[in-house]
């Protein structure tokens, strides 16, 4: 299975109890990958509330994954 | 440019970067930590940013409002990390030839910056109780 590195933050980083990890994954698209992530972590926002990153740019939920993608599933924001 | 820092912030020495001889107006708006929040009393805050893609989305958010408005210089700076009452979380410098673009750029960049940048407030309440905020949105509020 490709492998993939996800990175957490904020709300997510604190329901994951990590900051970053690997995973091999058969989820083809961001949205797959953090429904996978949500059943297995039990995170609490919905995934029309997260937007994706990988490779250190926004993407589309259905953009497609690659192996040794960086992905982070960013929480609604809050600056200011 | 739109940066992020761990350190506080000194406004008069980000204004000083902004000097310009063509400008006639200067328009600076100063987001501070504030004691409460939706009726619950805070007591401090802490900001979590994923740094990389937060400059970046923060410096596409300057060049909009130079294409928008015409200014000469913007520059936002976001603190991350624990912050206290009263301190200033967030500043926004636009100097431009006249006040009217040097109000609407710092606007629409401090309005853009809360709705788009990839930063993160967990407010702890005097409660004892922590909360990370999820409620961002263009322009319903200051600071």
């Amino acid at each position: 299975m490709p492998r993939i590195s996800i990175q957490y933050f904020a709300l997510l980083r604190e329901q994951r109890g990590l900051t970053e990890e690997q995973l091999e994954t058969n989820a083809l698209t961001p949205a797959a990958l953090y429904e996978e992530l949500r059943a297995r972590h039990g995170f609490t926002l919905p995934a029309n509330r997260v937007r994706a990153a990988v490779n250190g740019d926004f993407v589309a939920a259905d953009a497609p994954l690659r192996p040794d993608d960086q992905v982070v599933f960013i929480p609604p924001v809050a600056g200011g | 440019m739109f940066s992020l820092s761990n350190q506080p912030l000194d406004p008069a020495a980000l204004k000083l970067a902004l000097l310009d001889p063509r400008a006639g107006a200067c328009v600076t708006f100063e987001g501070w930590v504030r004691d409460h929040n939706d009726g619950r009393a805070v007591r401090a805050l802490d900001y979590e940013a994923f740094g990389e893609l937060a400059e970046r989305e923060g410096t596409r958010i300057v060049a909009e409002a130079h294409a928008k408005f015409g200014v000469l210089a913007i520059h936002a700076v976001h603190r991350v990390g624990a912050l206290q009452i009263g301190d200033l979380a967030v500043w926004v410098g636009v100097v431009a030839a006249h006040r009217g673009a040097a109000f609407d750029a710092c606007r629409y960049v401090i309005d853009e910056a809360k709705a788009r940048v990839p930063i993160w407030k967990k407010e702890h309440y005097a409660d004892g109780a922590s909360e990370w905020i999820n409620g961002a949105t263009r322009g319903d509020h200051a600071g």
